[in-house]
């Protein structure tokens, strides 16, 4: 599932109190029944930076939520979630000897090994550059068709809420609502230049256009056509 | 595999050897240091001249043979190491006592909001205080001795370290915070793990810091009246007229500081080597 919204509409909040890290005023977050008011173990979070300890090494940090395992258990684990994110062999390299890519996808690591059924993820790709930011949605993607866990998706990038998600939920103003969901079950691995892609793309652009519309009455700065180019270069 | 063998070529260059910037620091490391002491070779071997040709009266300020001379003879005749002996004796004490009370009074400051507005402003207002300016009045509650020797210097080497670690608390990166709470850890796995690995490069600043007024406070120490120590000779050297039995003793102070700061960054290369990945570790 993915949430696209302007700035400042309450996407990461959202995400922030589904992750029990922040409180509520009302309503409820429930994960199989029950309510979700602190971290849990079933729900992972990937930041908008990596958040990496860089005073651990990649392993290390990887590993950093499952101290309670067995060694072994820990080891095979972290293992495999390194391998999992192509970074076997920067094992024993410092946080702070990674690219951004790399250490986002570390960070992607050490949320998967606690094999989480939710696994959220707060504009993780936002601050990479456009191709390593391509790159790292394929490998989610990837790596979400092997356990398929409930992924939910914060991003300001239409494209990567359409190439990533399900539902893409389309969310405006302040307070914040969601006012559209648009559906994509477009095969994998999806052809971000498709015409049905494209289409649906159109689709939500206009359901956010809508919503600067409706505030339009506020200033003659905030024109529709003032939300395209925005929109479609942080698509880009 | 393939894709994200492809990620590891399009990862953004990182710093990685290979940087301009790494190798000059390399070239750095080699033998550079040696530049540094030219100016200081230089003037002793020009006062060593100047004394040997007739130039200068060496009776207030001997040329560096005499020093020297001076420095070997007190150390074979063991009085050195006596005096040294003292002074480190009572430099470690201090040391040991400012720092331990820095960091308990640092780290509840840093943590807690109401012990920071109940103790720091009092420190803050106790930090202006020129420290010998405490020297009187030390003498008077704790006597001439030992005692308030090692408290003067617990207390110079007291507000760097609480300084520091108050700071660093305070300022400690609350994203990192969250990656605990998300993991679940406990109060004391959050301070063990998050807490104290994040406050460490600080915390070994405000050590070398405090070590360095620790030897500062030393010889105001031992001016106050001591039979033993460097800060003594010093003294002795002053009333007897022995110049060269002064710098000699400011040279055993030089090297000294030097060694036990050394000694810190040693230490603290080695906890804090995730920090200097700009260097070749290997």
């Amino acid at each position: 599932m993915g949430i696209v919204g302007e700035s400042g509409c309450g996407k990461s909040t959202l995400l922030r109190i589904a992750s029990g890290l922040e409180g509520l005023t009302g309503g409820g977050v429930l994960l199989n029944g029950k309510g979700i008011t602190a971290p849990h173990p079933e729900i992972g979070m990937v930041f908008q930076e990596p958040r990496l300890m860089p005073w651990l090494t990649i392993r290390e940090n990887v590993a950093f939520g499952i101290r309670a395992l067995p060694a072994s258990e820990r080891q095979s684990r972290v293992d495999r979630a390194l391998e999992r994110v192509g970074l076997t062999s920067f094992a024993a390299a410092w946080p702070l000897e990674l690219s951004g890519g790399m250490a986002q996808r570390a960070s992607l690591a050490r949320a998967l090994v606690e094999q989480p059924s939710v696994l959220l993820l707060d504009e993780p790709f936002s601050a990479l550059d456009a191709l390593t930011r391509a790159d790292l949605q394929d490998h989610l993607a990837d790596l979400w068709s092997e356990d398929r866990p409930t992924v939910v998706l914060v991003t300001h990038d239409i494209e990567e809420a359409l190439f990533l998600s399900d539902r893409v939920l389309v969310m405006r103003g302040r307070p914040g609502q969601i006012r559209a969901e648009v559906r994509c079950d477009l095969p994998r691995p999806r052809d971000r230049a498709g015409a049905t892609f494209q289409a649906l793309k159109r689709q939500i652009l206009a359901e956010l256009q809508h919503s600067v519309g409706s505030r339009s009455t506020v200033g003659a700065t905030a024109t529709p056509a003032g939300i395209i180019p925005f929109a479609t270069a942080r698509a880009g | 595999m393939s894709s994200s063998e492809r990620l590891l070529d399009t990862g953004q260059p990182g710093p990685i050897s290979g940087d301009p910037i790494v190798g000059a620091g390399v070239r750095r490391a080699g033998w550079g240091w040696l530049l540094g002491l030219i100016l200081p070779l230089a003037l002793a071997l020009g006062y060593e001249a100047a004394v040997r040709l007739g130039w200068s009266n060496c009776r207030l300020l001997p040329p560096p043979s005499r020093i020297i001379a001076t420095f070997v003879a007190l150390a074979a005749s063991g009085e050195l190491a006596r005096h040294i002996a003292a002074t480190m004796g009572r430099v470690a004490l201090g040391f040991v006592l400012g720092v331990a009370a820095g960091t308990i009074l640092g780290a509840l400051t840093g943590t807690f909001a109401l012990a920071r507005r109940l103790l720091d402003p009092s420190f803050q207002a106790l930090r202006s205080i020129p420290s010998i300016a405490w020297v009187p009045i030390f003498i008077l509650w704790f006597g001439i001795f030992e005692l308030s020797k090692v408290l003067l210097i617990a207390v110079g080497v007291f507000f760097p370290i609480y300084l520091a670690l108050s700071a660093a608390i305070l300022n400690l990166d609350r994203k990192l915070i969250e990656v605990g709470r998300i993991f679940r850890l406990s109060q004391g796995a959050m301070i063990w793990r998050v807490l104290l690995p994040a406050t460490l490069p600080a915390y070994f600043v405000a050590l070398r810091t405090g070590l360095g007024l620790g030897w500062m406070f030393v010889v105001a120490a031992e001016f106050m009246g001591a039979s033993e120590g460097l800060g003594f000779l010093l003294t002795d050297g002053q009333m007897t007229g022995n110049a060269p039995e002064i710098l000699a003793s400011i040279l055993a102070f030089a090297l000294l500081g030097k060694l036990t700061d050394w000694g810190i960054v040693l230490v603290s290369d080695h906890v804090l080597r995730w920090q200097d990945s700009l260097r070749p570790r290997r």
